[in-house]
């Protein structure tokens, strides 16, 4: 469990801006501005933030469906950015992704059985040809499917249907690592859950680690084994599951926790919420110092001149980084509240 | 804040023992090529001046379409409204004159729409989009109508409002045109207030403002306020009665604390069952198994009897009525005492 199979190191993806009539680099975005981290074989990492963060972004650099500006990432000792066009098909089968949008990540002129095979269109010897129906149809009932309907369209199927179609697209060729983004945020509460467990149960039959990306904080918990809560192309605080949503010590994670409202009327106007002001600034400027200082309810003046470094800090201890002048403080008011 | 509150001509006098707004036994059906589908079936519900109704059901429950009935903005054809009766103040909004009809629908009964972030024009600025209402229902010049315009951004909590009244709206961040958009919906001082998923396209801390802003104004105005959403968490902070809707029906109603202390319909049940829960961590959720039913097949009786984990024979043969199980509580299912009673 402890093996590391994916590692980004330093990642960064600037988009140009282009000025309208000359077509000049005006200024970048920074979508993902130095993002590092380890996914161990089998675990689940969470990715929260909010919208416009670079969580997107993040996922499809780590399956190189983008060259980075700078920085790495890791299958076990191999930079996937280093490979050759045959090494990094052959890389693909590892790390796959099961997108967002479960209306539109599938084509509908194809049935379901096609869509579900694409992957060994590309990567022929993955299964004999003869046996290709076969291991659709073995796919499609560990996700939940009804295997007769191989040949129905995408249509034909509800939301929460059509993500396990992606889902058992993602899993056809054994990866080690399943990039997720946002493979629930479209489904109604009650079919959500359904996904879930169909998600949790493939975890333990393959030993599938994944990267898990949402914004619905309760069900990353849920799922997660550790969180790493991005802000603005950074990650702000990473840690295991406990440490981030009991134990948190960045203002930022403390400001979002707060903001989610609970399911539980007993607990109305006793929670305490901390109210961020102010809109969240553009990934073009980010605030110089501190990113999150412009809408922190901690900051001092150093946090608008020097960048906090997301470190292990020996009093926080473990792996749980932080990236704030003021963790110390942060744990305190944590304990209190 | 309180401005001068008119009553709409020809609505006649207004009699105190009315509700504020009453729906009842309402029923919308949309008639399309593949046949009629009944989107409502029979809903009924009132809400009082300063209370919060909210409103929760899954995608395609039937929400927006009962919204847009009230609001009259349903397109007629292919929707037909066959049978039903929206009260507000005791008057029926549905046979009442057209003339007075437009003096309440808008004015006094307006709405936040599910997709506020495309619905302002692109091509005019924010503040003169707001003064429009103003020029418009108030007969207001040019100039006073830009200076309220002002004044409600400045209300929404837009900063530097002076200087962005001749902003357009890309100019904006979607939580600031959502505020833009709660500036139009109260602009002229409604009773009624519908606001459909307010918040479902922003992130959590911008909900929350958003949320926090919507509950100022309602207290200070005392409006009533429909919230329609289907986030258990958000009814959970700021409603006061609540009402579930599956398949075009309510199917339960109550006020907010009984229900999520002990739900008296498996379908609620169900659905606050399957909110992860942080001590569930690891153990697999429980989840309502099969689909909500397509609006034109749907099952006979109870509607939610194939997706239900106790549906007998009855169930099967007999649909249940909306009956009041305990004070002011109402379930739609044969068993709700025994649900109730788990
Ligand atoms: N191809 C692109 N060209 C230019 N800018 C881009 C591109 N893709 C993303 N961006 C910008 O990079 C930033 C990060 O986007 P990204 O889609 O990764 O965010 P996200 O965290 O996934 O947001 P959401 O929660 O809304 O999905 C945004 O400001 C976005 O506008
Ligand atoms: N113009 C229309 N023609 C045909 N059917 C319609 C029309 N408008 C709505 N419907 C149907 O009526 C049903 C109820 O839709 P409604 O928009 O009220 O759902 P909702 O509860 O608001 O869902 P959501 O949470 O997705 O907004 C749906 O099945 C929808 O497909
Ligand atoms: S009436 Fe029967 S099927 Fe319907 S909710 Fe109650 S128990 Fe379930
Ligand atoms: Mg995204
Ligand atoms: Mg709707």
């Amino acid at each position: 469990m402890s093996e590391v199979v994916l590692r980004a190191e330093g990642l960064k993806k600037h988009y140009p801006i282009k000025d309208g009539v000359v077509r000049r680099t005006v200024g970048h975005v920074k979508a993902v501005d130095g993002v590092s981290f380890d996914l161990k074989a089998g675990e689940t990492l969470g990715v929260v933030g909010e919208s416009g963060c670079g969580k997107s972004t993040l996922g499809r650099l780590l399956m190189r469906l983008e060259d980075p500006t700078e920085g790495s990432v890791y299958f076990g000792d191999r930079d996937i950015y280093q490979a050759g066009r045959s090494e990094m098909r052959r890389l693909r089968r590892e790390i796959q992704i099961v997108f967002q949008d479960p209306y539109t990540s599938l084509n509908p002129r194809k049935t379901v059985g096609a869509i579900i095979g694409e992957p060994f269109d590309i990567h022929k010897d993955a299964v004999p040809k003869m046996g290709r129906k076969k291991r659709v149809q073995e796919l499609m009932e560990m996700v939940g499917l009804s295997p007769e309907h191989i040949n129905r369209y995408p249509h034909q199927f509800s939301g929460g249907q059509r993500q396990r179609i992606g889902i058992a697209r993602g899993i056809a060729l054994n990866p080690k690592v399943l990039i997720c983004d946002e493979p629930v945020s479209a489904l109604d509460v009650s079919v959500q859950a359904q996904v879930i467990n169909v998600m949790e149960r493939l975890q333990d039959e393959l030993g599938l680690a994944y990267v898990f990306i949402a914004h619905d904080l309760a069900v990353v918990r849920h799922i997660s084994d550790r969180v790493a809560v991005m802000y603005l192309g950074k990650i702000a605080e990473i840690g295991t599951d406990e440490e981030i949503y009991d134990r948190s010590t960045h203002p930022y994670t403390r400001a979002l926790l707060s903001a989610v409202p609970v399911p539980d009327p007993t607990l109305r106007g006793e929670r305490q919420q901390i109210t961020l002001t102010g809109d969240v600034p553009s990934p073009a400027n980010p605030p110089a110092g501190c990113r999150f200082h412009t809408r922190c309810w901690r900051a001092e003046a150093i946090c608008g001149v020097e960048e906090p470094e997301l470190i292990e800090r020996a009093d926080i201890g473990g792996m749980h980084h932080s990236a704030c002048h003021f963790v110390e403080d942060v744990m305190i008011s944590n304990s209190r509240s | 804040m309180t401005s001068p509150h008119t009553t709409p001509a020809g609505a006649g006098s207004v009699a105190v023992d009315h509700p504020l707004l009453e729906v009842e036994d309402l029923f919308v059906e949309f008639h399309t090529r593949d046949g009629v589908a009944s989107a409502i079936n029979g809903v009924s519900f009132t809400l009082e001046e300063r209370e919060t109704l909210a409103i929760l059901g899954e995608s395609g429950s039937g929400k927006s379409v009962t919204a847009q009935a009230i609001m009259g903005i349903l397109d007629m054809p292919p929707a037909k409204i066959p049978r039903g009766q929206i009260r507000y103040r005791g008057n029926d909004l549905l046979t009442m004159a057209d003339k007075s009809r437009r003096a309440i629908r808008g004015p006094e009964i307006s709405m936040i729409f599910q997709d506020a972030l495309s619905s302002l024009n692109p091509v005019f600025p924010v503040g003169w989009q707001i003064a429009e209402m103003f020029r418009k229902h108030r007969g207001m010049n040019r100039r006073d109508s830009l200076d309220e315009a002002v004044r409600l951004m400045e209300r929404v909590q837009i900063p530097a409002a002076k200087e962005r009244v001749r902003s357009y709206p890309h100019q904006f961040s979607g939580g600031m045109r959502q505020r833009i958009m709660i500036a139009m919906a109260i602009a002229l001082n409604p009773r009624v207030l519908i606001a459909d998923e307010p918040t479902t396209a922003l992130d959590v801390t911008v909900q929350a403002q958003i949320m926090a802003l919507l509950q100022e104004i309602q207290d200070e105005e005392g409006m009533g306020l429909i919230l329609i959403t289907h986030d258990l968490g958000v009814v959970a902070d700021v409603a006061d009665r609540i009402a579930v809707m599956y398949a075009g029906r309510i199917v339960e109603s109550s006020d907010v604390l009984p229900l999520y202390a002990k739900p008296a319909h498996p379908y609620t049940k169900g659905l606050i069952e399957s909110i992860p829960q942080l001590e569930d961590k690891g153990k697999e959720l429980f989840a309502i198994k099969g689909l909500p039913p397509s609006l034109l097949r749907m099952p006979p009786a109870c509607k939610f009897h194939p997706r239900c984990t106790r549906a007998v024979e009855v169930c099967r043969t007999d649909d249940p009525e909306l009956r009041e199980v305990e004070p002011g509580r109402f379930s739609r299912c044969h068993f709700a005492e025994e649900v109730l009673g788990e």
